[in-house]
């Protein structure tokens, strides 16, 4: 299996105000993400998931350790446009990605910035807007959007410019359900479909539970890493952290503690429900 | 302070082309110290009828009183208004612009140019009220606090004007689950101790269902729906359909009924949902 992103004892250090002292933001962190893979990164504020991201397109450069992308180190300054090429990263607010008046133009910009033949351009931008579900949205006014669809013209700006990976930090945490729901179809969608890995760094748990494998992050340490089923079935450890478990596998746990047989490892309501009907 | 809310309506951009209802003839009562949950997705006209609240939107037509006080009349005295119901806008973080904490609350008590002595009881009432240290207000920049906490600066900035009703616009939007559930248990707080009126907008169904006294759902300008989270959630197929959900436990008494299993169809919180579940295991074991 090919791999996709790469840390080896990933360091990254910042000063406090006083440019005296070194805050460690990651600690020394190893992780290998597949191509193909659909990660979630969870954790609590400050834990270092955006540092973390940040990384992955060469954002942020390590203290110590090394950082991969596709075999590119990050540290190296010619690999920096093909990383940022491999690499896409969306942000929580979709009002600070996009730049154009009109959404096409804007999803053009990536393309265009790479130096791309217009006639191979107007094919990029068409595809990518179909890929989001936008294309009907094409000469629209990006303001006049609701949030979810102002992040899925964000998304599709990124698609443009053909990467493998898409880093994707809290896309939906400002986002109403309705629009929440759109953005994660459309993740899941590109990463089944188009084969892109997926790192989703996300406070809802619930978006977590579609991931291959989920991440905890606690004070710049991967503290658990495993299958949504492996990692939500640690629900006190979770608590602990300050982090939450979907509601099911809460109701799980909190059955089990009353001696009733069910799955620890229960994540949707469906698997509740088939469950209990025994 | 009752709030009442008479048949009204407001149309945004009225007479261009961009023309649109966002409110249509929606008439509510609040009482005093209810706290309210008031849902609806995005365009439901939420946001605009809390707007209304507070005089910064007046109605096309219709009539608000607070207090038995029509504010949509001429010579409203809307600075008074805005005294007694405070408005926490969504990222309200957004808008500190003080050097200390301390002058960021204070600001609003300042502007009504009260003494210093009494600018200083409220300041150091409304850090309380939100958990922020009184001492530490005085030397910290707002800037150098973490996501929730600058949150709660501006909450107190709200709460400094001594209010009767705060409303909260999605208060909770981008916190991770420990600064939602803190932020949620102040506000909790500051119905239960505090005795403010709240009308909490909220996205969250698990929040509202566990939190408040009386929902109101609103969808394409009206009010659609209102009751105590049990009587709203109750009416499942209505949420669904207009693309609201309903909170993951109460679905799941829903499909367990469907499955002919008789549970209390109105449950709302992982405790409650347990406790039913364990009731229908051991009522079958004796049969």
């Amino acid at each position: 299996m090919q791999k996709m992103i790469e840390t080896i004892d990933l360091t990254f250090k910042y000063k406090n105000e006083d440019g005296k002292e070194d805050l460690c933001a990651l600690n020394k962190i190893n992780l290998t993400i597949n191509k193909g893979e659909f990660v979630a990164i969870i954790g609590p504020n400050g834990s270092g998931k955006s540092t973390l991201a940040k990384h992955m397109n060469a954002l942020l450069l390590p203290s110590s350790g090394k950082m991969f992308v596709k075999g590119m180190d990050t540290a190296k300054e010619e690999n920096l446009w093909n990383i940022r090429q491999s690499a896409g990263m969306v942000f929580q607010n979709p009002d600070n990605q996009i730049v154009a008046t009109i959404v096409e133009e804007d999803v053009a910009f990536g393309p265009e910035n790479l130096g791309i033949p217009p006639k191979e351009i107007r094919k990029r931008v068409d595809d990518c807007l179909k890929a989001v579900n936008m294309e009907e949205f094409k000469k629209n006014a990006p303001h006049l959007l609701s949030g979810g669809q102002k992040q899925r013209v964000a998304i599709a700006g990124i698609l443009a410019m053909k990467p493998e990976c898409i880093i994707l930090d809290e896309p939906t945490a400002m986002l109403d359900p309705s629009g929440r729901r759109e953005v994660i179809d459309t993740i899941k969608k590109l990463n089944r479909e188009e084969g892109i890995t997926i790192v989703l760094i996300t406070h809802y748990m619930e978006e977590a539970v579609d991931a291959d494998r989920v991440i905890v992050m606690e004070n710049g340490n991967i503290v658990l890493s495993g299958t949504p089923k492996e990692v939500f079935q640690r629900v006190k450890e979770l608590k602990n952290i300050g982090l939450d478990v979907p509601q099911m596998t809460e109701l799980a746990y909190e059955l089990r503690k009353e001696g009733i047989d069910v799955a620890a490892d229960t994540l949707t309501i469906d698997e509740m429900v088939v469950q209990l009907c025994q | 302070m009752p709030i009442k809310v008479d048949n009204i309506t407001y149309i945004y951009m009225k007479g261009t082309p961009f023309e649109s209802k966002a409110l249509d003839k929606v008439s509510l009562d609040i009482e005093d110290g209810e706290f309210i949950g008031l849902i609806g997705h995005t365009g439901s006209g939420k946001s605009t009828l809390v707007q209304h609240i507070n005089g910064l939107l007046k109605p096309t037509s219709g009539k608000i009183y607070i207090d038995g006080v029509d504010i949509t009349g001429k010579d409203v005295n809307l600075k008074a208004i805005r005294q007694k119901v405070g408005l926490v806008f969504q990222y309200p973080e957004h808008q500190l612009f003080e050097e200390t904490i301390y002058k960021d609350v204070a600001f609003g008590p300042k502007n009504l140019e009260f003494d210093e002595n009494t600018i200083d009881s409220r300041v150091r009432k409304a850090l309380k009220m939100v958990g922020l240290d009184y001492e530490e207000s005085k030397i910290k920049s707002p800037f150098d606090l973490s996501g929730g906490q600058r949150r709660r600066v501006a909450i107190a900035g709200v709460l400094a004007m001594d209010p009767k009703v705060l409303i909260l616009d999605e208060p909770t939007a981008g916190l991770d689950p420990k600064g939602r559930d803190s932020i949620l248990s102040e506000i909790k707080l500051l119905h239960d101790k505090y005795g403010k009126t709240i009308i909490l907008v909220s996205h969250s169904m698990e929040d509202v269902a566990k939190l408040v006294d009386r929902i109101i759902v609103m969808n394409e300008g009206k009010c659609v729906l209102t009751g105590t989270p049990r009587e709203v959630f109750k009416e499942a197929d209505t949420l669904i359909n207009i693309g609201l959900g309903i909170p993951q436990v109460t679905m799941l008494a829903r499909k367990l009924r469907q499955k002919g299993i008789n549970i209390r169809d109105d449950v709302l919180t992982v405790q409650e949902a347990k406790r039913e579940i364990i009731k229908y295991l051991r009522g079958k074991k004796h049969d």
